[in-house]
């Protein structure tokens, strides 16, 4: 226990008066949280709407009006044919259009499904899908107003589902630039269930980056500083000596990476706290739970860190192989910026691997719906044998001697 | 001994408070091999990057080649070679493009590098090894190459920074004749080391203790000076004057 | 009984390094036992073996008769280790090293005051300052310290004057005599020849094999040529003049003076002086002076890696061809 203690002082002590680091992990996840909630915002205000409404009727009005009232969209432009639709989405001018079908009401009034078109710019695919959602959601709002008024199959329903393909509907897509095939992203309307929507009702960007930004917080605290503390120890000889002395394995790793989790922790209620005060991202669920799949995260970061820190012996190289290993796959694959639904397939199998991922669904789950373990006990599982193979792997991989 | 290679007057240098070169006066005579000692912290690394424009002096003068370290720092630097203690080759590169890598920097045409690498790599007998990367060659290989390659534009003066820490005595050997041949064809050398038994290599030295001069000369004269059988006793008699440790303290048993 | 002994053993890295190539040789308790070589001879890589952070690809090694790969753990407490003398942590003060270094031992300063006193001493003044702004010799103090602070049957100290000045050096070996008068046994390594004198026994080391084991004065003893030392003025050019002498057996620089030895190994060594005197006096070296020699360990490490490789005494290169002296450049490095 003596050695324990000393070797977690001595631990501290770096830790303390290495006063340039310290300053950057503190100040990271602080300044980060301010970076991604009002530099970064992935939020969409202001709208430009295109309408094409051949026909109006009750249903079509309905619909504009509760577009025009949803507070995010400008309608810019009413148009009777979809052709018109070129000139607008070409020079800008609109951003989304809503192709009504004449009969709209009708069809709904006979208890049929409605049709409709949402056509959406998707140059920027993040913003474009955000659209779209944001557009379905305005959609569904009418569909259930109709279904609490007693029409229980009605609502504008998909093109898909009467049969014609999608890409029928469109006499010819408006282009968005050869960068993008396919331009704007046609879409029939769905009685889509749009998770992100419904459980982030104020459609606030920071509360779906928060989770992912303590995942990054957590990897470059718990990943990189204990590579880096290893590899350091490495370089300046003093691992021989630690290696030679009758510390076990296990007492060396525990006292490197003990001071990192209380770091680890103290930043995750940092961003908490200031993602509460600055954006008023909601905490639906529970904090201990949420801490305990944070401790689980910073062990699989941890282990992660540990295992680099085996196989190098400088600190840039640790600090190359923890960036290739950890942060990009985290940052990247984890659904923290870029959504896991929008990657493509072998990007989205990959994603299974990385831990950023799960902790993200986790996180987002517990602060934005408020459900517990009894709907998360599957990400949590795979997260705590995720935490236990590495644990095992790199305690392993820690050699008690140099060969 | 024509004319100094080196003069340097009162030179000093100070960094903030710290005066770790203090007022030194010394000359280097041509086709010299002058030695530099000192501990660490002595001032000689300060006083070496002065004299090779790495550093401008807070006061005093030094003339490097005929050249102003002050006004002339380029001039300076064309007319020396330097080669540090961490070897200053490319160690990805192989010898021959180190060589020409140097050979380029200092103005070398095509013709005349080719014919410089063909008979330096002959000479050091490395022509077997000269598309190999450097990192895969011996330290004393490495050492004597980077020597050459110091010497690759033909300075006037070359400056040695601790070169031979570590090698083998027999390579030690074969470096101090590289530089004993390179002095015999009238290029002056300064080299600073911590091996004091090659002090005695030189054939003038000067200790340095605590920024100043603590001694000056040929090693021969300088024993005979203080009465001493070794410049290595010469050094601890200037750095510390009292021996530091009374062996009657330390206690009879100590496991 | 013995308190290390090591039977031929050999450690590689990879497939083209052999680090060290059979080495075999015993340390009797409390003796003070050096190893002198220059770098990547091997001498990082035996003291890793020793203290069981590497193991052997053959042959067999005990220390304190424990055995350094089956029982490591036993070992382990009872060695002192100081790999090279900069292996501190630099944001730590000297106290707060030496603390820790104690608790990873179980014990405390307090406990061990009396051990390591004297050289603590030393350090006490300046115990609130960082590691990182200690001279260097007050680096190796500290290291030494914390090697010895959880007193251990046998200190191991890796290159512990490596790149400190002369006077820390010398300090720093009146050191390692007090703790041999302790009976405390010390195996050190040193890249300087000149440190050889200070132990009772040394083995000499080059290229991952032992060129001598036994007393200095023994080794140097040993030397079986007539060696002079030969003084001019142009002592390059008498260097090279002496290399196209008949007999020359070596010719090597060596301080102020030139280190000759004749091939004819049992002539007396006055008469090769008065042969000598008379080639340079004819090839113009007037001023010259030629007188015998007792040889150092360096000469003999001189004479012991030459032989072994069957090199220098070709006396028409002045420089002895690198192609012949080392048949494979990466066998020299990876190691220590």
């Amino acid at each position: 226990m003596t050695a324990l203690r000393g070797l977690l002082r001595k631990e501290i002590f770096h830790i303390l008066r290495d006063r340039r680091t310290l300053t950057v992990l503190l100040a990271l996840p602080v300044v980060q949280v301010i970076l991604f909630g009002f530099a970064i915002r992935t939020d969409v205000n202001d709208v430009r709407l295109a309408i094409v409404d051949p026909a109006p009727d009750d249903a079509t009005i309905a619909l504009r009006n509760r577009f025009a009232s949803a507070g995010v969209f400008r309608t810019v432009a009413v148009v009777p044919r979809a052709a018109d639709l070129d000139p607008l989405f070409q020079t800008g001018a609109a951003q989304q259009a809503i192709v009504f079908e004449p009969g709209l009401a009708a069809d709904l009034g006979r208890g049929e499904p409605g049709h409709m078109l949402i056509i959406t710019d998707a140059t920027e695919p993040n913003t474009g899908s955000l659209l779209q959602a944001y557009a379905q959601a305005v959609v569904q709002g009418y569909q259930q107003e109709l279904i609490a008024a007693g029409r229980p199959s009605a609502g504008p329903a998909p093109r898909s589902a009467a049969g014609p393909p999608l890409a029928e509907l469109l006499e010819g897509p408006p282009s968005a630039g050869p960068a993008l095939r396919g331009g704007p992203a046609p879409r029939a309307v769905a009685i889509v269930p749009a998770v992100r929507l419904r459980f982030n009702p104020t459609r606030a960007s920071s509360n779906l980056f928060v989770p992912g930004l303590m995942a990054f917080v957590l990897t470059i605290i718990s990943s990189l500083m204990t590579a880096i503390s290893l590899t350091r120890e490495k370089e300046t000889g003093t691992m021989e000596a630690l290696l030679v002395s009758p510390l076990r394995p296990w007492e060396i790793i525990v006292g490197k990476v003990a001071p990192y989790l209380v770091i680890g922790f103290i930043s995750v209620v940092a961003v908490l706290i200031e993602a509460r005060l600055i954006f008023h991202v909601p905490l639906n669920g529970s904090l201990p739970l949420l801490l305990f799949e944070g401790g689980l995260y910073i062990l699989v970061s941890l282990s992660l860190g540990i295992l680099v820190s085996a196989r190098t012996s400088s600190q840039r190289v640790a600090m190359m192989g923890v960036l290739l290993a950890t942060m990009l796959p985290n940052v990247l694959l984890s659904g923290f910026i870029f959504p896991v639904e929008s990657m493509p397939a072998p990007l989205r199998i990959v994603s299974y691997i990385v831990p950023g991922r799960w902790f993200v669904l986790i996180a987002r789950g517990i602060m934005l719906k408020g459900i517990g373990l009894d709907y998360l006990w599957r990400e949590t599982l795979i997260l705590a044998a995720m935490a236990a193979a590495l644990l095992i792997v790199s305690t392993r991989s820690f050699k008690e001697r140099l060969d | 001994m024509i004319e100094s290679a080196i003069d340097v007057k009162d030179l000093t240098r100070t960094f903030g408070s710290f005066t770790a070169v203090d007022h030194i006066s010394f000359e280097v005579h041509s086709g010299e091999v002058f030695g530099f000692l000192g501990a660490n912290g002595a001032g000689k690394t300060t006083a070496m990057r002065m004299l090779i424009g790495l550093l401008t002096p807070s006061g005093g003068t030094a003339r490097v080649a005929g050249h102003d370290v002050y006004t002339e720092s380029e001039a300076v630097k064309r007319s020396i070679g330097y080669m540090s203690q961490r070897f200053s080759l490319y160690e990805d590169l192989t010898p021959r493009e180190n060589i020409r890598l140097y050979g380029g920097i200092y103005g070398l045409t095509m013709p005349q590098i080719r014919e410089r690498t063909g008979r330096m790599l002959t000479r050091l007998g490395l022509a077997r090894v000269a598309d190999e990367q450097v990192r895969s060659l011996p330290l004393g290989w490495r050492q004597k190459l980077a020597f050459s390659v110091a010497l690759v534009h033909e300075p006037r003066i070359v400056f040695l920074d601790e070169p031979t820490s570590g090698v083998d005595p027999i390579t030690r050997r074969q470096f101090w004749e590289l530089i004993y041949e390179a002095a015999s064809g009238g290029t002056t050398v300064l080299v600073t080391t911590h091996y004091m038994d090659e002090a005695e290599y030189c054939d003038r030295i000067c200790i340095m203790v605590a920024g100043r001069i603590g001694a000056i000369g040929a090693p021969a004269d300088l024993k005979k000076q203080f009465g001493v059988d070794s410049i290595d006793e010469l050094f601890v008699r200037l750095a510390r004057p009292e021996t530091a440790v009374p062996e009657s303290a330390l206690p009879e048993r100590l496991s | 009984m013995s308190t290390v002994v090591v039977e031929a053993l050999v450690k590689r890295f990879g497939r083209t390094t052999t680090a060290l190539d059979g080495v075999s040789f015993t340390v009797a308790p409390g003796e003070l036992f050096g190893f002198i070589g220059p770098d990547g001879a091997g001498k990082t890589t035996l003291f890793r073996l020793l203290v069981s952070l590497l193991r052997p690809d053959a042959g067999r090694a005990s220390v304190l008769g424990l055995d350094v790969v089956r029982e490591y753990r036993a070992l382990r407490q009872r060695v002192g280790y100081m790999a090279g003398p900069f292996s501190l942590y630099p944001d730590l003060s000297v106290e707060e090293n030496l603390r820790f270094f104690a608790s990873v031992f179980g014990t405390t300063i307090e406990r061990e005051h009396a051990r390591i006193a004297p050289i603590y001493a030393q350090l006490e003044p300046f115990k609130t300052r960082r590691a990182a702004a200690l001279s260097g010799g007050m680096k190796q103090k500290l290291a030494l310290c914390c090697a010895l602070v959880h007193r251990p049957e046998i200190l191991l100290l890796d290159e512990p004057t490596k790149g400190v000045d002369a006077v820390s050096r010398r300090e720093f070996w009146d050191l390692l005599g007090t703790l041999k008068r302790s009976g405390l046994t010390t195996i050190v390594s040193t890249p300087y020849m000149d440190e050889a004198n200070r132990c009772d026994r040394i083995a000499l080391i080059h290229r991952g094999r032992l060129l001598a084991v036994d007393a200095p004065g023994t080794i140097t003893r040993a030397f079986d040529r007539p060696l002079l030392a030969v003084r001019a003025r142009e002592r390059y050019k008498a260097l090279l003049a002496l290399r196209g002498h008949e007999h020359a057996h070596s010719v090597y620089p060596f301080g102020d003076v030139i280190h000759y030895t004749d091939e004819r190994a049992d002539a007396p060594a006055d008469q090769i002086g008065q042969e000598l005197r008379a080639f340079l006096a004819a090839n113009g070296f007037a001023d010259a002076s030629v007188e015998p020699l007792a040889p150092t360990v360096e000469d003999t490490f001189i004479a012991r890696t030459a032989e072994s490789e069957s090199r220098i005494s070709n006396p028409e290169s002045r420089i002895p061809n690198p192609e012949s002296q080392i048949p494979n450049p990466e066998s020299r490095t990876g190691s220590s």
